[in-house]
């Protein structure tokens, strides 16, 4: 009786060390390199070079200020910025207004809009490029960072409404059917009583929108042309190439593109995993 | 379904759905801004290469109908008839390898993490936290980690007695596209962790219970009770993991370049199709929307048989 038990004590804590180690372990694989990182950055690339794993000895911002003035990084970063915020707005914008009434209501034609605009969660809209490329220069839009807005808060839509009707669904109908026998109108239910209750997913669809559009790289690639108005992805290629030798720059580059992504992520955890996970968790 | 609907009396009252509907003017005034940009920028552009595919065209300028010549062009004119099937080969070698590593490992994980632990969600965040990094930094981070002459990686093998070891990752056509494929899986492994987690924690506990009153160690209930309840879960991290994978772009760039450097030993289909469209000849838009219009046609067609697939097993399960 007592052998079993204590082999089975023996077993567990086995088990216990295995997974430990391998959580740890795995941990030490994500951390190392982005640790690295910014121990790199504030290193000159001299003693990188004769030792690329160190700690800094006197730890210098130099690399940060070459990365940002000669590098362009503060052109980038103020493009990346001005783009992506005002995508993510227009987006959810737009999407807040259609997903109030697709998902309020039920008239001829809303379970047929609401699958037409969930089956852009589908579509390998990249492949799209070539006649978008000539709408846009159709348009005059063409290396202009408004054509690029029009195109991301676009690709952003499907994933929001989705999201968005979904609570606008869940929420009571007392509220409304009140302000109405006050007679308020439609639009003054959905800014005062309707909008304000659904702010949870709004900071998901916002929070979710707001990391590939940072990131993306493709269509920058192709509907930008001007240096000045490239965005931090692109102009990453070039600084890669232009840096090469410098490698303390190119780490100080990578830090100043995902700098505000940290941010984001440490204010915002919840919601991005809860758009990850959007459709699977209970 | 709404047809002997009267008042709101017997019907549960706490949903918001059912009002009578406004009036259509101002329905379309709620709708049509998303319905407009979305239509204009996303929908009608995909479509629009399915028609264009059919057309010969001189630079930027349309020209006349040519039937199913880009089709023929893509699939016989040199380079892209070599380089069209070797990069489709990558692509399902991505798949394979992801697979195998990325969402094997995104499992492991969520297993380990689902019984409730210290730092659970630690541990959740930091393997997540990758993924929030653009493609192209993460390629180009990885990049300067496996160069040969300064990268940390082949430093540490060396310093640790590995040195055999140590290599050109990147600049050996026989090891770069499974080192992309690695650092590809870095970056995504915390999705199909949280896929797998929300998976777990969705299965009832009585069933675990039971499981564990008949007798079964924790390894048969994983294997008999939770792997197969897994399954919807399993068939959407796999949809997702093939479209990914075969519209894979940025961090190839930045680890091979726009050729797929070694020799196009990392070239993809992505890579190609920005090639073709963009650094292509004169009728570069025609070849490109063809290849567009195949790539779409396979991808979307895989996905619906594999989601199709996936529905048939979860039938024949339970």
């Amino acid at each position: 009786m007592k052998g079993q038990r204590t082999g089975a004590l023996r077993r567990i804590s086995w088990t216990t060390l295995a997974t430990q180690v391998l959580l740890w372990g795995y941990a030490a694989i994500v951390l190392f390199p982005l640790l690295l990182v910014v121990s790199s950055a504030l290193r000159p690339t001299r003693e990188i070079f004769k030792n690329p794993v160190g700690l800094p000895k006197s730890p210098s911002f130099d690399s940060f200020v070459r990365a940002w003035e000669q590098a362009n990084f503060n052109v980038y970063f103020f493009n990346s910025l001005l783009i992506t915020v005002s995508s993510v707005l227009l987006a959810t914008a737009v999407a807040a207004l259609a997903s109030y009434m697709l998902g309020r209501y039920t008239f001829t034609g809303s379970r047929f809009l609401t699958a037409y605009f969930l089956a852009g969660l589908m579509l390998p809209f990249r492949l799209a490029i070539v006649p978008l490329f000539l709408l846009l220069n159709n348009m005059g839009l063409i290396d202009n960072r408004l054509g690029l807005i029009l195109v991301y808060a676009a690709t952003g839509i499907p994933f929001s409404i989705f999201v968005l009707s979904a609570f606008f669904r869940q929420l009571p109908r007392e509220l409304s059917e009140a302000a109405r026998i006050d007679g308020a109108g439609e639009f003054t239910i959905f800014g005062r009583i309707m909008l304000p209750l659904v702010r949870p997913a709004l900071a998901t669809v916002i929070v979710f929108q707001f990391v590939p559009l940072w990131n993306d790289f493709f269509f920058p690639l192709v509907l930008l042309r001007s240096t000045n108005k490239w965005t931090l992805p692109v102009g990453m290629t070039r600084f890669f190439g232009e840096f090469q030798t410098d490698w303390s720059t190119l780490f100080a580059g990578l830090i100043i593109t995902t700098l505000p992504l940290i941010l984001i992520f440490l204010l915002a955890t919840k919601q991005i995993i809860a758009g990850l996970t959007a459709g699977i968790e209970k | 379904m709404g047809g002997f609907r009267i008042g709101g009396k017997g019907r549960k009252r706490t949903r918001g759905v059912g009002h009578q509907a406004p009036h259509w003017s101002i329905i379309a005034l709620f709708i049509l801004p998303a319905f407009l940009l979305y239509t204009v920028f996303m929908v009608w552009p995909l479509f629009q290469s399915l028609y264009f595919s059919l057309f010969e065209f001189k630079g930027l300028a349309r020209g006349s109908f040519v039937g199913l010549r880009n089709f023929r062009e893509l699939l016989t004119r040199y380079p892209l008839n070599e380089q069209l099937p070797r990069a489709f080969l990558h692509n399902v070698y991505f798949f394979i390898g992801t697979m195998l590593v990325q969402n094997t490992m995104g499992l492991l994980l969520a297993r380990l993490l689902y019984a409730p632990r210290w730092g659970k969600r630690f541990f959740q965040v930091v393997y997540t936290m990758p993924y929030l990094i653009s493609a192209l930094v993460v390629g180009y981070l990885w990049s300067l980690m496996l160069n040969p002459l300064f990268g940390p990686i082949n430093y540490i093998l060396r310093a640790v007695g590995l040195g055999s070891w140590a290599r050109p990752w990147l600049g050996d056509p026989h090891t770069a596209l499974t080192a992309i494929i690695l650092v590809n899986a870095w970056q995504w492994v915390g999705f199909p962790m949280l896929l797998f987690s929300a998976g777990l924690t969705n299965i009832s506990d009585e069933i675990r219970e039971a499981a564990r009153i008949d007798g079964a160690t924790s390894w048969r209930l994983f294997f008999h009770i939770e792997l197969p309840l897994l399954l919807p879960v399993i068939g959407i991290v796999t949809v997702l993991t093939f479209i990914g994978n075969f519209n894979v772009f940025g961090i190839v760039w930045a680890m091979g370049g726009v050729n797929g450097e070694p020799a196009g030993s990392t070239d993809v289909l992505g890579l190609v199709f920005y090639r073709t469209a963009f650094r292509g000849g004169v009728d570069a838009f025609g070849l490109a929307s063809a290849l567009a219009v195949l790539m779409f046609i396979f991808i979307f067609g895989v996905s619906l048989f594999m989601l199709g697939r996936f529905r048939k097993w979860e039938e024949h399960l339970t």
